[in-house]
């Protein structure tokens, strides 16, 4: 018997995908808690004691200022740079869609002047099904995976954009993670879904695979599809946060 | 221009624009040119915030960091715009909701910043040639609403800030009603205070004031008007009624209750009582349901008045104590190619107004997460004053026990958002005809919702459930409805300065009556509060104990230690003299032509199928669907868009969680247009169209329950009502068909708009019907959309040539009249059969027949499937094709199993196969491409 994993899943006000995540992470091995942003004030050690770390999709301070700033100047304020250094201790970090927004404007993940999440191209809100494709074999998260991921999006600021300079690095140094393979739903730089940071240690990703996991959430499970589900994501995380 | 609540002072602001074309700017251009704004060449859309206070260059230089993405976009202060454009500046009335003030605020003082106030607002450029009357419509129609913001137009805005130093009011005014006051002075003080009330109904309080030798306070008359108005005590469903022939009715909610009574269904757990009715299709499982209109403040802020009808309807939820997990809407709107210009006074055009409501809807559901699954949308010239807004909520618990209602000496708790003068009246504002005056006269009626304060509260209560004895949410009526209601048959003690404010200055009635949103009212046990307030603490929710439930049955309300309202809950909630109404019941037409009309036999039935295809009604509604978030959760399984690519048109929708094996369909009938003509056989229809749609996606036709919702006109015209009688019956005779109970419903009337013609414009006769129907095997569900090359696929039901009030007629451009299709007793039975037949894996796709007959139905499982259809010749094409006749549902079967699956029912023949060659060929012979029918019927 391997093993289970703590993963511990950091809330905001108006985060609102943990428990589809935290279903996920369980599904996949895990063991999985939630802690919010007053809890981790009183307890910032909460961190140390976990294997894996996740910051859930949802709309965290109603995304004022804009999506993910203020969650990540709350954890900033509360946590510092503990998030690196938990992935520099070779623990999985994972940002879903507001999480994902989170970490890049934390730094985390390439932000500030190289990279941005800025409003879909086609204006406001989109919730639809996107394939994206597992590329990097640096990002620990995706190395082994094979197949395409088919999962939702539903966001209104997942246009990834970011200068040549910082595309250049990304493909250097193997740090994107994932690409749409289906029609770009959002305008985003290189048909970027998801990015690492350069341990590989760190994803962020717009699509929600975390709402397949189970053969049924298929939208066409009718018609006999079963492909694309996006366990194997979280099980690839359960393998390098018990590693 | 409206005046702020505090005095205007130099401020400075922070420009914040795109660097690349914002998304939001070619909307709002192509809008402008929507509504015929054609000199309108671009608008550009930028970002103001406002501050006050001490900004040095390092303040600055924080905030740029903290407003500007400098990847994205630009910031400028104190910015000038260029003279060559027209400049419109909002900003936001002060107390309107707005995260980014907020949250600035709160910044700031953590950062120590020398800001004092913030405001937030936006600058359009618009670039092109434009008369100053276009310019007013530009702007009164697209870009700015007065009832929360300010504007400006080439000058910049003074925006206004809350006053922080604003003082409160604490006096109490008492209002002359004396014994004497005779019923002319009554009706002059009901309508100057708005009231709202039935001439019966100020007397009832004269003459309760009368025996208390007293006089009434303002805050005591506002509260007695709060709740005994429509919206909040339903006089017209709990009138006596009698017919002008002499028949004496029951009331309306007795009929619908005693239908329910005799139903008597095991999985009914709660009807007609409390916030939302309450069922159980599975030991240990309760689901709550409640829908809810918002109709009125859609009207005059399409996106704030939706937002809240959202927030409303899930409260309604967490005020049965259930956690919500679904959302619905049906929207009703003027045609979309309305004229802009001859919209009346006072009134957005339709396009404004479903933008806007389509946004609010989204905002909240989006942003408090929950998925916004089922719905439909209907466009009417009816709807172009009173766009009609039905929000619904489904919520789930696995430990539901009935509430106890509130014992003496618990507290009364307040939780959630802070009270702002947001929404005032508006209960009896919903009860008042509007006309062009209404935006200003209740300007602060409608209210921004702020979705994420209402998650924490879902939050909060999912681990406080066991601590409240019991809970209700803050409605039309704020507080004075909400512990008011609570404190029926008990009493309660309610300090009002201990309630949390927006901001200062708010008089005793404000407090009292305010309809801020987000808030939820508990009664605890005294021992039990201290852990209520740490559990709050930590999921960052409001706690406020204002008070005691007392046990001596009078509601007292004070301020500052001071009575300002002491009224008997006994004549509060029971002292409403009942109506007495007149009803005209409807004279209708029920005689069948033998074939189908000669309008429609002159046509080409190919035409006829595209043009049903791109009726408004009718045509993909994708992307408003894609606007909701419909798969958090990871529970929707039949989403409401189906087929290979994901843009079928579904009939239900079910939601089973991701482990479970079973779950429940959504169902949603309404069809406005047959009310027109006859107003029982439409609630009878509505019955049948959402049974039929959840019938169609695998649930169990014996396990449905029902709500009611019932958008009208004002029902004191004698014709009105009788229409709304006949639907209530209509209801009943649906529901013992079905064995269906109807659990909760709402009605919403006087949908009527005073046109400045003088004319008055009411809605449509609008009964919604949702059904949530059990479904036993949430893995053996089945959707719409075509599936496989040779199987066949059989009509099951009736067709006889039904075509008043069809969309065959509307697309020909007949009149709406003759016999509305008639429901078909047989059809319970027929979907029992479809369902054992479902269960049985004897069938591959279903799809109801409904709005266009068989022909659309075809068309739409072709269209999901991207498959061909043949259909066998038929003698009477046109009947079969575009009748809308009903009872009927259309199902793809494998060829081996033709024979057994006929057999199960009364009437089911083989009437096309499923062909791979992608066309559609018709019954009489004639052909089209499904490529073609996808272009009607997505070009929007």
């Amino acid at each position: 018997m391997t093993a289970q994993p703590h993963a511990l899943v950091i809330t905001a006000p108006g985060t609102n995908r943990h428990p589809d995540v935290m279903f996920a992470l369980r599904q996949a091995g895990a063991t999985a808690s939630t802690v919010n942003l007053v809890q981790l004030a009183q307890n910032p050690d909460a961190l140390r004691a976990a294997q894996m770390i996740v910051i859930a999709g949802g709309f965290s301070f109603a995304d004022a200022l804009g999506a993910g700033r203020l969650f990540a100047l709350e954890l900033e304020h509360i946590i510092g740079s503990e998030l690196e250094l938990f992935a520099k201790s070779g623990k999985p970090v994972l940002g879903i869609c507001n999480g994902f927004q989170t970490l890049v404007r934390l730094g985390v993940l390439p932000g500030g002047n190289d990279a941005a999440l800025g409003h879909n191209e086609q204006g406001g809100f989109q919730c639809r099904w996107v394939s994206m494709k597992p590329v990097s074999k640096n990002c620990a998260w995706t190395e082994r995976l094979t197949d395409d991921i088919y999962c939702p999006i539903a966001h209104g600021e997942g246009r990834f954009t970011c200068d040549d300079k910082t595309l250049q690095s990304l493909q250097q140094h193997d740090q994107i993670a994932f690409t749409y393979s289906s029609p770009n739903p959002n305008g985003s730089h290189a048909d970027i879904a998801g990015i690492c940071d350069q341990t590989g240690m760190v994803l962020g990703m717009m699509p929600h695979p975390e709402n397949h996991i189970v053969a049924r959430q298929h939208p066409q499970f009718h018609r006999g599809r079963r492909d694309g589900l996006g366990l194997p994501l979280f099980e690839q995380g359960v393998r390098i946060a018990n590693a | 221009m409206a005046g702020g609540l505090g005095p205007i002072l130099a401020s400075q602001h922070l420009c914040v624009s795109s660097r690349e074309a914002d998304p939001r700017s070619s909307a709002l251009t192509l809008s402008a040119h929507e509504l015929g704004i054609t000199g309108v060449a671009s608008i550009t859309i930028s970002d103001l915030i406002f501050f006050r206070g001490e900004i040095d260059a390092h303040t600055r230089s924080l905030l740029n960091q903290l407003l500007v993405d400098p990847l994205l976009q630009t910031g400028e202060w104190d910015s000038i715009v260029a003279s060559d454009l027209r400049i419109l500046e909002t900003s936001l009335h002060p107390g309107v909701t707005d995260a980014v003030t907020d949250e600035l605020i709160r910044l700031a003082s953590r950062m120590g910043l020398g800001i004092t106030g913030v405001a937030s607002g936006k600058r359009f450029a618009i670039k092109g040639t434009l008369s100053e009357h276009d310019l007013h419509r530009l702007v009164s129609s697209l870009l700015a609403n007065p009832i929360i913001e300010r504007w400006s137009v080439d000058q910049p805005i003074d925006p206004a800030f809350v006053n922080p130093e604003a003082v409160v009011a604490g006096a109490v005014e008492q209002v002359l009603i004396e014994p004497t006051t005779s019923h002319e002075q009554l009706a002059a003080i009901n309508k100057e205070r708005g009231l709202a009330m039935d001439p019966e109904e100020m007397i009832a309080v004269r003459d309760h004031f009368a025996t208390l030798q007293r006089l009434p306070t303002d805050i005591e008359l506002e509260t007695i008007a709060q709740t005994w108005s429509e919206h909040c005590s339903h006089k017209t469903f709990r009138a006596s009624i009698t017919t002008t022939t002499g028949d004496k009715r029951d009331s309306l909610i007795n009929s619908l209750r005693q239908t329910t009574d005799q139903i008597n269904s095991p999985h009914v757990r709660s009807a007609f009582v409390g916030n939302a009715g309450i069922i159980s299709f599975t030991a240990g499982r309760t689901l709550a349901l409640k829908c809810e209109t918002h109709n009125h403040p859609s009207a005059v802020e399409p996106f704030g008045g939706a937002n809240t009808g959202v927030g409303g309807v899930i409260r309604d939820i967490m005020g049965a104590a259930h956690q919500p997990i679904a959302c619905t809407n049906i929207l009703c709107f003027g045609n979309p190619d309305t004229d802009p210009l001859l919209v009346p006074d006072g009134v957005f055009p339709p396009q404004r107004t479903r933008a806007g409501v389509v946004d609010g809807i989204a905002d909240y559901g989006n942003k408090i997460g929950l998925p916004t699954v089922a719905g439909a949308v209907l466009y009417d010239a009816g709807y172009t004053a009173n766009p009609l807004v039905y929000a619904g909520c489904i919520g789930v618990s696995n430990s539901y026990t009935e509430q106890i209602p509130p014992q003496p000496g618990d507290r009364v708790v307040v939780l959630g958002g802070r009270t702002g003068r947001d929404g005032l009246r508006g209960a009896t504002f919903s009860s008042m005809t509007m006309d062009a005056t209404t935006g200003d006269v209740s300007g602060a009626s409608v209210q921004i919702g702020d979705p994420i304060t209402e998650k924490l509260l879902i939050d909060l209560l999912a681990d406080a459930q066991h601590l409240y004895r019991s809970i209700t949410d803050c409605g039309a009526g704020g507080l004075s409805s909400a512990i008011g209601e609570m404190a029926e048959g008990v009493g309660a003690d309610v300090e009002l300065s201990t309630i949390k404010l927006k901001y200062p200055g708010l008089a005793p009635w404000e407090i009292w009556l305010s309809e801020a949103q987000e808030r939820m009212v508990i009664a605890v046990a005294p021992e039990r509060c201290a852990e209520v307030q740490a559990l709050c603490h930590i999921h960052g929710v409001d706690f406020t104990d204002a008070g005691m439930f007392t046990g001596d049955n009078q509601l007292v309300v004070r301020f500052l230690g001071k009575p300002v309202l002491q009224l008997d809950t006994h004549f509060l909630h029971s002292g409403r003299p009942q109506r007495k109404m007149i009803a005209e019941m409807p004279r209708v037409a029920r005689t069948l032509p033998t074939e189908a009309p000669t309008w429609l036999t002159q046509q080409n039935s190919v035409d006829v199928l595209l043009a049903l295809l791109s009726h408004p009604n009718i045509a993909s509604k994708a992307n408003v669907i894609h606007r909701y978030d419909h798969e958090i959760r990871g529970a929707t399984a039949v989403r409401p868009l189906v087929g290979i690519h994901g843009d079928g048109h579904g009939d239900g929708v079910v939601i089973a969680e991701p482990t479970d094996d079973f779950g429940f369909a959504i169902g949603i009938g309404v069809n406005p247009w047959y009310g027109v003509l006859d107003p029982e056989a439409m609630a009878l229809a509505a019955i049948d169209e959402a049974i039929r749609n959840v019938v169609c996606v695998g649930a169990d036709p014996r396990k449905v329950a029902l709500l009611d919702n019932f958008s009208w006109g004002d029902p004191r015209r004698q014709t009105t009502l009788g229409e709304l009688v006949a639907a209530v019956d209509g209801c009943c005779r649906g529901a013992l068909a079905f064995q269906a109970p109807f659990v909760s419903g709402k009605d919403s009337l006087n949908n009527e708009y005073m046109g400045s013609d003088g004319e008055r414009h009411s809605v449509p006769p609008t009964l919604v019907i949702t059904a949530v129907a059990h479904v036993p095997d949430a893995n053996g569900t089945i959707t719409s959309d075509l599936k496989q090359h040779g199987n066949v696929l059989m009509l099951i039901g009736f067709t006889t040539p039904e075509f008043g009030a069809s969309h065959a007629s509307m697309v020909c451009q007949q009149a709406l009249e003759g016999s509305v299709p008639q429901f078909d007793e047989a059809a319970p039975a027929r979907y029992s059969a479809l369902h054992s037949a479902i269960t049985q894996g004897l069938i591959v796709s279903a799809h109801d027949c409904s709005e266009g007959g068989l022909a659309v139905t075809l068309a739409e499982m072709a269209m999901g499937g991207r498959l061909g259809v043949v259909m066998s010749q038929h003698h009477d094409h046109f009947t079969q094709l575009f009748s809308e006749s009903l009872g009927r549902v259309v199902i793809e079967v494998q060829p081996q199993h033709e024979a057994t699956v006929a057999a199960l029912f009364d009437r089911c023949e083989v009437i096309a196969k499923v062909d791979n060659s992608p066309m559609f060929i018709l019954s009489d012979g004639s052909k089209v491409a499904i490529e073609t029918l996808l272009n009607s019927w997505t070009q929007q």
